[in-house]
């Protein structure tokens, strides 16, 4: 499962990510890399970005960007500090 | 002056950096190998200051690339004063360097940055107890926002004048009879260096190769000493001192930030509310039509009130001055020219200026901005772009020299390519006051609108196309949305009064010596033959061969291409000898082709001559095309 396919609300971890380090280097600055979690917040319409909430800051993420993002539900909310 | 920003990685000390070095600051690029810091010249309080941004580094300590780079050019170079940049929400790891900077023995300022993102996260953290335990001045901040920026800048300022250097945390009374013992040893040339002694013998007694290596040349007796005084404090202590400084360290910014740092309730739901409406995936577009519109009508309600009477009374002033030396002179057509070009400032350009830069900074303070790149990035993902190529759009509309600079925060060099393309193609605040002060003030505020739409719907068409053409996907959007922020009136007044300025500074001066030129243009009868150079582009769009010159000097800056309109036709009305739907054709002409010098210049700095060239070839294509399909439209329908 990839974050465009999680339910508003729900929290996630993700499990791994297609792309090379250029991408994995934005990922780190942002604390989305593998194990880390992320609540999604919103998607926008018409093919928009995914909106998700990772360590209380709010990143919006393009669809090509957040299909290639594979995540698992978690069943607790993160961002429980 | 020297200011020195140094800071741990991702503190937002580069934020900070581009905050004042700006985008025309000279920045200069030293590449090392995995490394490079970054100078600019800033000015603060009429002083021109040489600001370093160093590499991000954990420590002085020495252990990576970035890290020694520091320590080397804090060295080499006095800095009067060093500028700490610190993670507010990461304010213990943070705190670490800044006990280490604390013995450089360097006036000192910590600005503490992120307070937004701190505050977000529930830390309250009392900044006026951390500067009063430091004993050095603490600063709020928050760079992505340019907040406190000034007050860092200035209070950096008056600690480099004063020259006051913190006092050094205290180690073990073992450790520090060390440290005094092998400072004292260090002969003169060591003590030329800027940096404290003391800082020197605790980098030595750290275990600093390179810095040993270096002492020893001047200092013989230095290695046996330091290697003596780390063989004793790790037989008393039982730890090499390294360690021993590391851990105190660790220990004292972990105090310190259980002193200052209180944990309070998270707070967002409020913006999550805001959100719901302003993000909906219906209600989100309603009200961004509503913000564009309502941004239109007060710079246009503005603008309107102020133009029609400041025109007069410069016409009035004008006529009077021509009078004392004689109508119908050499120096009273200059004079003209002067007030004109004067009056083209005051009257035509900052009236509509002012309130659409003060309405564009308080957008962009709200936090406004990321939230349309999220709200259109399905639509420009269209334009085979994504959502954060709506920056250098939406900056565009200030001035396109930004707009395509910020192209750099696309990834790939085909994005930046469309994007500078697109940029350039936005109408910017010097155009607009050729749309507000031509359309709407002759034709209306709707049609004035009904030009900025149409120019998005040929940029859009433009991306489109372009995207075609190079066929390549984009990357993909990621951007972090901010909180919002009730915009400050200080932040706000700056941001603008800086835009202005810029207006007032360079654009201002050529606008009236391009007045005065045509002035003398018209008396030796030198503007007719320029006319008829570009008349076969004035008759192909059914203007008159006078707006050839205008045009020409349009290049050199937008407002010109107004500003000077009137003197070339010789009305201040322009209704008496433009119909119309010349002013339609003018104008959208005038919205598209090539770019002001300024920014061409950044496109070739940015992308290269020949993609410089390209854009601008491609921008009268589409002026020609555009302003004759605008007078087709206008043709029918008027």
């Amino acid at each position: 499962m990839h974050l465009l396919q999680v339910e508003i609300g729900k929290s996630v971890r993700v499990v791994s990510f297609e792309g090379g380090h250029k991408l994995e280097h934005k990922l780190r600055q942002l604390g989305l890399l593998p194990g880390n979690c992320a609540r999604i917040l919103r998607h926008a319409p018409l093919g928009g970005p995914v909106m998700v909430e990772v360590d209380g800051r709010a990143i919006a993420i393009g669809r090509g960007i957040a299909s290639k993002i594979h995540v698992e539900e978690e069943a607790a909310p993160c961002g429980s500090l | 002056m020297r200011f020195a920003l140094i800071g741990q990685p991702n503190c937002g000390k580069s934020t900070l950096f581009n905050q004042v070095s700006g985008y025309k600051a000279d920045t200069g690029n030293f590449p090392g190998t995995t490394l490079t810091f970054t100078k600019s010249k800033v000015r603060v309080f009429s002083e021109i200051v040489e600001l370093v941004d160093l590499p991000g580094a954990y420590s002085l300590a020495g252990s990576n690339p970035a890290e020694r780079e520091v320590l080397h050019y804090l060295t080499f170079n006095a800095v009067d004063v060093v500028i700490n940049v610190l993670d507010a929400s990461h304010l213990a790891q943070g705190l670490n360097l800044t006990l280490e900077l604390m013995e450089l023995g360097r006036p000192l300022v910590v600005a503490l940055n992120m307070m937004d993102e701190a505050a977000r996260v529930g830390l309250e953290i009392d900044g006026p107890k951390l500067e009063e335990l430091l004993g050095v001045k603490v600063l709020p901040l928050i760079a992505s926002r340019g907040r406190g920026v000034r007050t860092v800048f200035t209070t950096a300022m008056l600690v480099a004048r004063g020259g006051i250097t913190p006092e050094r945390p205290q180690y073990h009374p073992e450790i520090e009879k060390a440290i005094r013992l092998i400072a004292s040893n260090l002969n003169g040339r060591a003590r030329e260096s800027p940096l404290a002694p003391e800082l020197m013998a605790i980098k030595l007694l750290e275990g600093n190769a390179q810095l040993l290596a270096r002492v020893e040349g001047y200092s013989p007796q230095a290695r046996p000493l330091v290697e003596q005084a780390q063989k004793d404090i790790l037989e008393t202590q039982g730890q090499p001192a390294i360690w021993i400084f590391n851990a105190a360290r660790h220990e004292k910014a972990a105090q310190l930030t259980k002193q200052v740092v209180a944990q309070g309730e998270k707070r967002r739901s409020k913006r999550d509310y805001l959100d719901e409406i302003l993000l909906h995936r219906f209600w989100g577009y309603v009200v961004l039509a509503i913000i564009l519109w309502l941004f239109f009508q007060i710079v246009y309600g503005v603008g309107s009130l102020l133009e029609g009477p400041l025109l007069e009374s410069f016409d009035k002033l004008a006529v009077w001055l021509a009078s004392l030396i004689g109508p119908g002179s050499f120096w009273a057509d200059v004079l003209t020219g002067v007030v004109q070009g004067i009056a083209g400032g005051v009257a035509i350009v900052l009236p509509y200026l002012a309130p659409f830069l003060v309405g564009l900074s308080i957008l962009e303070d709200v936090g406004y901005l990321p939230r349309l790149a999220f709200l259109v990035d399905a639509l420009m993902s269209r334009l085979g772009l994504h959502g954060k190529a709506i920056v250098p759009f939406i900056l565009g509309y200030g001035c396109n020299v930004p707009a395509v600079m910020s192209t750099r925060l696309l990834e790939e060099r085909r994005d930046r390519f469309i994007a500078a393309t697109m940029a350039t193609l936005v109408p910017c605040a010097a155009r607009l006051a050729v749309v507000f002060g031509l359309v709407a003030f002759y034709l209306g505020p709707q049609l004035a609108l009904g030009i900025y739409l149409f120019n998005l719907l040929v940029i859009a068409l433009t991306g489109h196309i372009l995207s075609r053409f190079l066929p390549e996907r984009s990357p993909g959007l990621i951007l972090e949305i901010p909180v919002y922020r009730l915009p400050t009136w200080k932040a706000v007044a700056h941001k603008s009064w800086f835009r202005v300025r810029e207006f007032l500074v360079e654009a201002w001066p050529l606008l009236i010596l391009g007045s005065v030129l045509l002035a003398i243009f018209d008396r030796l009868d030198l503007a007719r033959w320029l006319n008829a150079v570009v008349r076969p582009l004035t008759w192909v769009l059914d203007l008159p061969s006078q707006v050839g010159v205008p045009l020409i000097f349009g290049i050199f800056r937008k407002e010109l291409s107004l500003v000077m309109l009137r003197q070339a036709l010789g009305v201040v009305d322009f209704a008496e000898a433009l119909s119309p739907i010349q002013m339609i054709t003018f104008t959208v002409f005038v919205v598209f082709y090539i770019p002001c010098l300024a920014t061409l210049a950044t496109l070739r700095r940015e992308l290269g001559r020949r993609d410089m060239i390209i854009i601008s070839a491609i921008t009268v294509v589409i002026a020609l095309l555009a302003a004759l399909l605008a007078r087709g439209v206008a043709i029918i329908f008027l």
